[in-house]
């Protein structure tokens, strides 16, 4: 996310697996989104009908 | 003609009030008294923070809805609770105390057939020194605080433009604080409007929290299935963290906080400080504060009340070890053991145990998530509540038939992780159960089908669209009963 050049190694911050260009990529691709925007849609109100009272 | 009184007009007592008035109509009279004059969409408060909502766009006036619906609106607080009346009242009666308007200071007792507390949480600064708006620290926990802290934020942001290295500090600011995710959105929304303005150089961004693990958020984590692993929310959690170029702390507790610096102790107890030039810290929340009194006089609030304030409810609030935590020890109807015409709705409610495992420092001193009650569940606690009453109203079932442990509850919970219709993100997740039920799954606590877990811009529309639509249900607008809650 940032272009600060200080070097991480060995901090906790250095670890974590981060995301790949084609994968920040396709988070803000606009056509997947709307289709992943009806997918999680579905899937929640499957959760919320299925899962209420 | 039954009388239902409404404690509270947040998500779970509006929504209960709601109910109970489309269920009831006229026949029956449902009174609200909350001392606040607005309804507030409070997830939404995040952007209110930094700048992207103005206040009047996550709050409407209470009273306009009400007339429309036929509920009294009473512009009160709650001071005590007489479940059995006294000698001069018969019938059970809330005593209420007027904040506004020509009744204000003035105080009302007002009978009720079924008391529905729905009062929320009591911001508890006090519980930590040097806390809260009035001290060192912004807050989001409600409208007014959000644009407070946008205020601060935007102080910070105008002397990074002049060339001034900030430092922001984000998170708990007690031991026992919850509502860990709202902090976390937080944290990534002001890392990503850093970063929209290019200052990302100049700026220290600090995650600070009481979870023993990141992406425990109060519920003990949850496990994702995704790309051919089985991974925890703490990965999740320290990956875009990591991203963000957010540094963490964990396993702090704050206990004190001065102008620019935080005292914190550590699970190994350690006593540490931590300089900051911007703080956003989740206080510790407490019950209303309300007292209980029977026929004679006496008082009985630690019958109606937990030691921390909140309401005693069909739980099972035995003592015991994480080891031997049930999902039944969950309550699913929320009324009083002794007092069944008595409920308590969202954060009301005394959970029996915290979700997260309980430890201490090596001081002794607890250090732990409280159980979180998000928007999801309390909106569905208020809905079986509403229905539970109209039915013993209208047709006297012998028992409250509708359920919704949050031992058995899935819910949705979208974590924002930037503003913008293009490049906006949040993280879309669902759980199911809300509390681990370790007897039906052992592995994992909850149903792994069930959990979703996804970043990207989809999730930002989602959340944008729900505060759209609560916000419609709220107002109750055509078919606002049709919406889920």
């Amino acid at each position: 996310m940032s272009t600060n050049n200080e070097i991480r190694a060995y901090k906790d911050e250095y670890y974590p697996p981060v995301p790949t260009r084609m994968t920040r990529f396709w988070r803000t691709c606009i056509m997947y989104q709307i289709f992943r925007f009806f997918v999680l849609n579905y899937k929640i109100m499957k959760m919320v009908v299925k899962g209420h009272s | 003609m039954a009388t239902v009184v409404v404690l509270g007009a947040g998500i779970s007592g509006h929504t209960a009030a709601a109910f109970l008035k489309r269920k009831l109509g006229r026949s029956h009279e449902v009174v609200m008294v909350s001392p606040n004059s607005h309804y507030q969409w409070i997830p939404s408060n995040i952007w209110v923070g930094i700048g992207q909502m103005t206040i009047d766009q996550v709050r409407f006036r209470l009273d306009k809805v009400y007339k429309r619906w036929g509920i009294v609106y009473k512009q009160a607080r709650a001071v005590s609770i007489h479940p059995e009346g006294d000698e001069s009242h018969e019938k059970a009666y809330v005593s209420i105390s007027y904040v506004s308007g020509e009744k204000q200071g003035q105080t009302e007792q007002l009978s009720y057939d079924y008391l529905v507390n729905a009062t929320g949480p009591k911001l508890n600064f006090e519980a930590t020194e040097g806390l809260g708006p009035k001290h060192h620290t912004v807050s989001i926990c409600s409208y007014d605080h959000a644009a407070q802290a946008w205020k601060k934020l935007q102080e910070s942001l105008d002397r990074m433009t002049s060339g001034f290295r900030q430092t922001f500090l984000i998170g708990t600011g007690h031991a026992l604080a919850t509502c860990q995710g709202a902090a976390f959105e937080y944290a990534l929304n002001v890392a990503f409007e850093i970063r929209k303005r290019g200052l990302e150089n100049l700026a220290d961004i600090i995650w600070i929290t009481n979870e023993y693990e990141l992406g425990d958020f109060g519920m003990g984590g949850a496990f994702v299935k995704r790309g051919g692993y089985i991974t925890p929310t703490k990965v999740f959690a320290e990956s875009i963290l990591s991203e963000y170029r957010i540094r963490w702390i964990k396993r702090a507790g704050v206990y004190k906080v001065e102008a620019g610096r935080v005292h914190y102790e550590t699970l190994a107890g350690e006593y540490l400080t931590q300089d900051f030039d911007f703080a956003m810290l989740i206080p510790a929340f407490a019950g209303a504060g309300m007292t209980a009194f029977d026929k004679q006089g006496n008082d009985i609030t630690s019958v109606l009340f937990r030691p921390n304030g909140f309401m005693t409810v069909d739980a099972d609030y035995t003592d015991k070890p994480f080891e031997q935590w049930k999902a039944s020890d969950w309550p699913s109807t929320y009324d009083h053991p002794i007092y069944k015409n008595i409920f308590a709705a969202g954060i009301a409610f005394a959970p029996p145990h915290a979700m997260s495992k309980p430890m201490k420092t090596a001081n002794g001193n607890p250090l732990f998530p409280s159980p979180p009650r998000t928007g999801m569940p309390s909106g569905v606690i208020g809905k079986v509540i509403a229905l539970n009453i109209a039915e013993k109203i209208k047709y006297n079932h012998p028992v409250y038939r509708h359920k919704a442990s949050m031992a058995s509850m899935a819910a949705a919970c979208i974590v924002s992780a930037g503003y913008g219709i293009k490049h906006g993100k949040a993280a879309t997740m669902t759980v199911s159960p809300i509390v681990q039920d370790w007897e039906k799954y052992p592995a994992w606590g909850r149903d792994i089908r069930a959990t979703v877990g996804e970043i990207g811009l989809a999730g930002h529309w989602i959340k944008l669209f729900l505060h759209y639509m609560f916000i419609h249900k709220a107002k109750g607008y055509p078919f606002w009963y049709l919406l889920p809650e």
